[in-house]
């Protein structure tokens, strides 16, 4: 098993995890499985969606849009066929959720994609899944044959009538086409670059087709849903954020791990009383609350609640739920360096703030942690991010900037601390480890 | 150009995935499975699923020398991914990645002479919880220490295929 569970965990999507066979189609069924669709094909389209809507579930993929919102913008008369896309593309650093969900329970995720099929008259799915991830692929594979050995989806579900295809589909390593856009564009089979918005997915999505692109644990939240209820759901959660949430805790925590706790769960108790603390009894410096697009929060804004809207108070993000905990040895000029590489390398190309923002950026930092920095490139480094700040086509841009902005202006001090050839004071005195 | 009969059905399940109009959304999937028994994306190969989705060669060599994963030059038989990004930088990630650079005296994208074996250093592979991590072709390693990471290597370099190495158990968890 991926980690042991905390007491403090309330589990609904994971509740059927640690079951035997918890993967398999007869597990599923013997624990409420496609239950809920069986309502849902019971329901009216304005139902399920106003259902969806009152749950409070926002979008578990990083931006926490109102996933109920989303579906009503699907036009629904279109004479067009309609597209069901699911974001598996897990890549957004510090976040590993989506594969538990995919790998202990991939019939919750198949109910939640039916179901959100039958809100807007989509008759086709499919489940765009990192190329990394080769064997939950062929895992999700698996449990889709058996869903169409069941008739849960083909033609005729459920003998309902209606028809349900899905398939999954094979990334191929790009993190750009974890961007619904540049998913869409991947998926059609071309490079990763995102597409010029409005209009949105809902409208002209998947071949220009109406099109709900949600990320997988936004789905597995649909049938707890519908089959208890609305209330029952946001009741778990914050005020406008129902619902529970799959937190990845990771970096320098006695017990890092995918827990799932309550929207709205405080920061500091989740590192304390669910991770156990910083590792080795010391101090906590900062954490990235929701993937390393976030800004960055100083240990001292971590009594927080961790739900969309206190931590966009905060001036951060929720994100994608990776929690990364940093202790007080860590140099921050580093972290910011080496989340910069990562931008720097997956910037797609397409718009030039972003390509040759998040290159300049990187080698700035780069010179800056090799002591090489001056004190007007701590200006530079900023100003450059906010030049990038709403000018890319695409919110890879943002992603990088903001986290760098808040690294510089939070931890000015570690900046200055590098510069005039100073060596990184926490750089181990011998980088190399012998073979 | 000919693929086994197992890669030939599951390009033709490839196809029948999308709409007839749509064969071109079965390229990527088939350019990284065909990658895996073909070694690479050769002009041949390209110019094969080309014509099996409807696009120019051109098209496919656009879109191919996008994705991370598509290499145009083989890679060793056991291609050895280590992650360095933020969650794995801070429990020794780098620090592995540094070690498989000296035990195998390779370097990025580098491949060993008799061809089994290469090394990248890669971008977070979502095993962030579990870090550092490591991935032999599509296997995950979690958790690993330096002990395990040298066993792994060790073994590889003897001749061994990963599942012999049964003292360091993948975790596609
Ligand atoms: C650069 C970039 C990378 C992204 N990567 C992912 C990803 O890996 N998985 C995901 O679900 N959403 C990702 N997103 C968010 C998607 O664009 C989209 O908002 C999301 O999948 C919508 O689903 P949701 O409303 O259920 O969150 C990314 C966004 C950006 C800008
Ligand atoms: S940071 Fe290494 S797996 Fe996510």
């Amino acid at each position: 098993m991926y980690n042991s569970p905390s007491p403090l965990e309330v589990q609904v999507l994971t509740r059927r995890f640690r079951l035997p066979n918890s993967h398999s189609i007869e597990t599923y069924l013997q624990n409420d499985g496609y239950k809920a669709v069986e309502k849902a094909l019971g329901m009216s389209q304005e139902d399920i969606i106003n259902e969806v809507k009152a749950s409070g579930l926002r979008g578990r993929g990083g931006a926490g849009f109102p996933t109920g919102m989303k579906w009503g913008f699907v036009p629904r008369t279109s004479p067009k066929p309609k597209y069901i896309m699911v974001n598996g593309d897990e890549s957004e650093p510090g976040t590993c959720k989506d594969r538990l969900l995919m790998q202990y329970d991939p019939h919750q995720l198949i109910e939640g994609i039916i179901i959100a099929g039958q809100a807007v008259g989509a008759e086709q799915g499919y489940i765009y899944i990192r190329g990394e991830f080769r064997y939950l692929i062929e895992h999700m594979d698996r449990a889709i044959a058996e869903a169409y050995q069941r008739g849960f989806l083909g033609a005729n579900i459920f003998g309902s009538g209606k028809t349900f295809h899905l398939a999954t589909h094979s990334g191929a390593g790009a993190y750009e086409c974890g961007e619904e856009s540049a998913l869409l564009e991947s998926f059609e089979g071309k490079r990763g670059n995102p597409r010029i918005r409005p209009p949105f997915p809902a409208v002209a999505g998947a071949y220009q087709c109406p099109t709900i692109l949600n990320n997988v644990e936004t789905y597995c939240a649909v049938p707890s849903i519908i089959l208890n209820g609305a209330a029952h759901f946001a009741g778990l959660g914050s005020p406008k954020n129902g619902g529970t949430r799959l937190f990845c805790l990771s970096g320098h925590v006695n017990k890092p791990g995918v827990y799932e706790l309550p929207m709205g769960f405080n920061l500091m108790r989740m590192i304390n009383e669910v991770g156990g603390g910083v590792r080795g009894g010391k101090k906590l410096k900062a954490v990235i609350p929701g993937g390393s697009s976030c800004p960055v929060l100083k240990a001292d804004e971590c009594d927080l609640a961790m739900d969309f809207d206190s931590v966009a108070a905060a001036k951060s993000m929720l994100g994608s739920g990776g929690v990364v905990v940093m202790d007080e040895d860590t140099c921050m000029v580093k972290a910011a360096l080496r989340i910069m590489r990562f931008y720097a390398h997956e910037s797609c190309g397409w718009c030039i703030p972003c390509r040759e923002g998040t290159t300049w950026l990187r080698k700035l930092l780069q010179r800056f942690h090799d002591g090489m920095g001056t004190k007007s490139d701590i200006v530079l480094i900023g100003d450059l991010s906010k030049n990038m700040l709403g000018r890319t086509f695409c919110p890879l841009g943002d992603a990088a900037a903001m986290p760098t902005i808040a690294f510089v202006e939070k931890f000015r001090d570690e900046f200055e601390a590098h510069l005039d050839g100073k060596p990184c004071p926490y750089e181990k005195s011998s980088k190399l480890v012998a073979a | 150009m000919t693929f086994s009969p197992e890669l030939e059905a599951r390009f033709e399940r490839f196809l029948a995935k999308y709409p007839a109009d749509r064969k071109r959304s079965a390229l990527i999937p088939m350019l990284i499975y065909g990658q895996d028994e073909v070694g690479s994306i050769t002009d041949e190969f390209v110019e094969e699923i080309a014509k099996r989705v409807g696009v120019t060669p051109l098209e496919v060599r656009e879109v191919s020398g996008f994705y991370s994963m598509l290499h145009h030059k083989p890679m060793g038989k056991y291609h050895v991914q280590v992650c360095t990004n933020i969650s794995c930088l801070l429990t020794g990630g780098e620090e592995l990645y540094e070690r498989a650079c000296h035990k195998l005296g390779l370097g990025h994208k580098q491949v060993s002479p008799d061809g089994r074996i290469s090394l990248e250093e890669v971008e977070c592979m979502g095993a962030c919880s579990w870090a550092p991590a490591v991935q032999i072709n599509y296997d995950f390693y979690h958790d690993v220490t330096p002990e395990q990471l040298d066993k792994l290597l060790d073994g590889l370099k003897a001749g061994k295929d990963p599942e012999q190495i049964t003292e360091v158990p993948k975790v596609n968890c």
